[in-house]
């Protein structure tokens, strides 16, 4: 056992990673995507679905910096937001009026300074506590600063908000931001930058350590660290960016209220990040898209489709508690030992009834809502376009029949799912030693 | 450096929980560059005396000196960074991270690193080595990888003293560092501990007689709050007062 305990040992971090495709090919390939995609996705909703993702991916990366690296569960994340996008707009403002020779594509930053001096104001207050204290801190805050929205409405402007143009700051290099895929690009480029800054961030020396305060506070002051300072420079970093994404959403929308630094923003972000996998670094990436396309999908479709992501969330927390990046990260073995297949019918066969559960559960949602709210239209109705009465007793058999059966199903193909993915783990661990 | 003032120094030391005195006035003066042990029956207060060396708890009295200096009640970190590091009994590591991270994040701080946001820690060459040499000591190379939640007791205990170590602390308390070790691997740790502790001042809790007067220079016994006997291992052997109330039951 000794014997092997000198170096070189194969695969021990070497420090210097292999070449720049290795070690920054998936940057590469996520700018070629951003650069690609409005032309692949052309459709005005998308264009502007897009530039919506795009803010809240910075958004939801900031809010894992708390929530994921360093153990912290803010409720307030929408402060910095928020706060980042007033100050943006007055910036903006004042530019205009003022004729400050500064183009559209740098505001942003206001956005970030803004968050990263409220980051420091309030985190100086809330990260003297760690755990509940601090959420509890953070939820005291959100409410002083949302009430303080409507009272000084000089600066927030009341329940209507303050206004902006985007358009009317110097144009660098002919850019208007009159057109929305101006804006796409804009926000493309920050969101870049952004996300890259904070992934370099988990890979300083401060980024570990927030990851060991997360796993065991304590333990970290008796390796000399002070978990107060460690919780307020990441606390104030995280405002940073959430400012940041505040200011594009300024930008893109041209209009700031309250609402955007309010309690169910903030839950939105919890969310997203939550949806996506706070385990992981792209989880809260899928859960900013992820989210914001259902959001401007379900909307479309359905009234009630807030419910829906209630419904989403609590199923994600009891069944994916390490959300869709922990699950897709739990296939990674498996692919690397090419055993993938072995696992790929049973997801598929758990699918079908799960889908079907779905549709049973979301067409009682849809009747009850039929006969609840919208009364005056009667009984008659449409689901996944077939026509019926909300009152008649068969599509009701028909929804509880898909939902019972299809949740029987499921349960007995998930563990099937489960018993072969143990399988072939086990079977990629003997192929190629260790996990 | 020169300062003739022991390494660590505890005087008229107390520590009450509620009404219950667990501490009760303890005076011990560790030279720098000794081993000393500190044994006694359960419940002694042997834990909560390095609890409260280390900064864990806050003493009710008396004072306790790192170099001359009063280091009381003053915060873990604080002492940590004048350059006393420990162990805990209760196995006390991060968990999710892996093996090499554990260590490498203790090495950190004492490396010059700090809070710093600005470098990349992959490029940090002399915390790579440190780490290396660490995980070399304490043999969980061949582990790096895993999380550090995944490794087995033993190994814990192991990785649990690589992060006491780390930091190239100068004063090292070490909390029951073979408990529940089989016979091979408290042998390797001894060793371990006897290389590590060549140039530095080691206070370590131990219940294995054979550990104790294997390493110690001088031992301490501890009961009821109180140190009864603190002397070379020879002549606490001979100590009637301790064979009463200690080593007789032990050790006979």
């Amino acid at each position: 056992m000794s014997d092997i305990a000198r170096p070189p040992l194969p695969g021990l971090p070497s420090g210097r990673a292999g070449g720049v495709l290795a070690t920054y090919g998936v940057w590469i390939a996520a700018a070629v995507v951003l650069a690609v995609l409005p032309h692949v996705f052309a459709s005005g909703l998308a264009l502007t679905a897009m530039c919506l993702m795009g803010t809240m991916i910075i958004f939801a990366l900031s809010y894992n910096m708390l929530l994921g690296q360093t153990g912290l569960l803010s409720f307030g994340q929408a402060v910095f937001f928020g706060l980042g996008g007033f100050l943006t707009v007055h910036a903006m403002n004042v530019a205009e009026s003022g004729g400050v020779p500064l183009p559209l594509a740098v505001f942003p930053l206001f956005g970030g300074v803004a968050g990263l001096a409220f980051g420091v104001i309030f985190g100086a207050v809330s990260t003297r506590r760690a755990g509940t204290a601090f959420a509890m801190i953070t939820l005291g805050v959100a409410e002083l600063v949302s009430s303080s929205a409507l009272i000084l409405r000089h600066f927030f402007g009341g329940e209507e908000g303050v206004t902006t143009d985007r358009t009317g700051l110097v144009h660098l290099f002919g850019l208007t931001f009159g057109p929305q895929i101006q804006v796409y690009y804009l926000i493309a480029v920050w969101c870049f930058v952004s996300a890259a800054a904070m992934y370099a961030l988990t890979c300083t020396p401060f980024g570990r350590i927030c990851n060991a305060v997360r796993d065991n506070p304590e333990r970290a002051g008796f390796i000399g660290y002070d978990t107060q300072t460690v919780r307020f420079i990441s606390f104030s970093l995280s405002g940073l960016f959430a400012g940041i994404a505040g200011g594009l959403a300024a930008i893109n929308f041209e209009i700031m209220n309250a609402a955007q630094l309010g309690l169910a923003q903030s839950g939105t972000v919890i969310l997203m990040t939550y949806i996506g996998g706070v385990g992981d670094f792209v989880g809260p990436i899928i859960g900013a898209i992820l989210v914001t396309y259902l959001q401007v999908a379900l909307s479309d479709v359905t009234d009630v489709w807030q419910l829906y992501f209630g419904l989403l969330f609590i199923g994600m927390v009891i069944f994916v508690p390490d959300g869709i990046a922990g699950l897709l990260a739990r296939q990674r073995p498996l692919l690397l030992a090419r055993q993938l297949h072995r696992v790929a019918p049973f997801y598929a066969l758990a699918l079908v009834p799960g889908l079907a559960a779905i549709t049973g559960l979301s067409m009682m949602i849809e009747m009850t809502n039929q006969l609840a709210v919208h009364v005056s239209d009667g009984p008659a109705m449409a689901f996944l376009y077939v026509p019926f009465d909300a009152d008649a007793p068969l599509p009701w058999l028909v929804a509880a029949t898909l939902l019972a059966a299809g949740t029987w199903l499921f349960l007995r193909a998930a563990r099937a799912a489960r018993h072969a993915y143990d399988e072939a783990l086990a079977a990629s661990r003997a192929r190629g030693r260790g996990p | 450096m020169t300062s003739p003032a022991p390494a660590l120094e505890l005087i008229g030391l107390r520590k009450k929980f509620g009404a219950m005195e667990i501490i009760r006035g303890v005076n011990l003066a560790i030279p720098s560059g000794e081993r000393h042990a500190v044994i006694g029956p359960n419940g002694a207060g042997k834990s909560t005396l390095f609890h409260l060396v280390s900064g864990r708890y806050r003493p009710s009295g008396g004072s306790i000196r790192l170099r001359g200096e009063d280091i009381a009640g003053k915060a873990p970190q604080l002492i940590y960074r004048r350059g006393l590091s420990r162990s805990f009994q209760v196995t006390n590591i991060f968990p999710r991270l892996s093996v090499w991270e554990n260590v490498r994040c203790a090495t950190l701080w004492s490396m010059g690193y700090k809070y710093s946001f600005w470098r990349n820690v992959e490029r940090l060459a002399d915390a790579r080595r440190r780490t290396e040499e660490i995980l070399a000591e304490i043999n969980l190379l061949d582990r790096w990888r895993l999380p550090a939640g995944m490794l087995t007791y033993a190994e814990q205990r192991a990785l649990e003293i690589g992060l006491a170590i780390a930091g190239n602390a100068d004063i090292l308390l070490l909390d029951e560092p073979t408990a529940g070790m089989s016979r091979a691997e408290t042998e390797r740790v001894v060793s371990l501990i006897r290389r590590v502790s060549e140039k530095r001042t080691l206070l370590m809790i131990e219940h294995d007689m054979g550990v104790v007067f294997d390493l110690a220079d001088r031992i301490s016994v501890l009961v009821y709050g109180e140190v009864i006997a603190s002397d070379t291992p020879k002549r606490v052997k001979a100590n009637a007062a301790v064979q009463q109330a200690y080593l007789g039951i032990e050790v006979a």
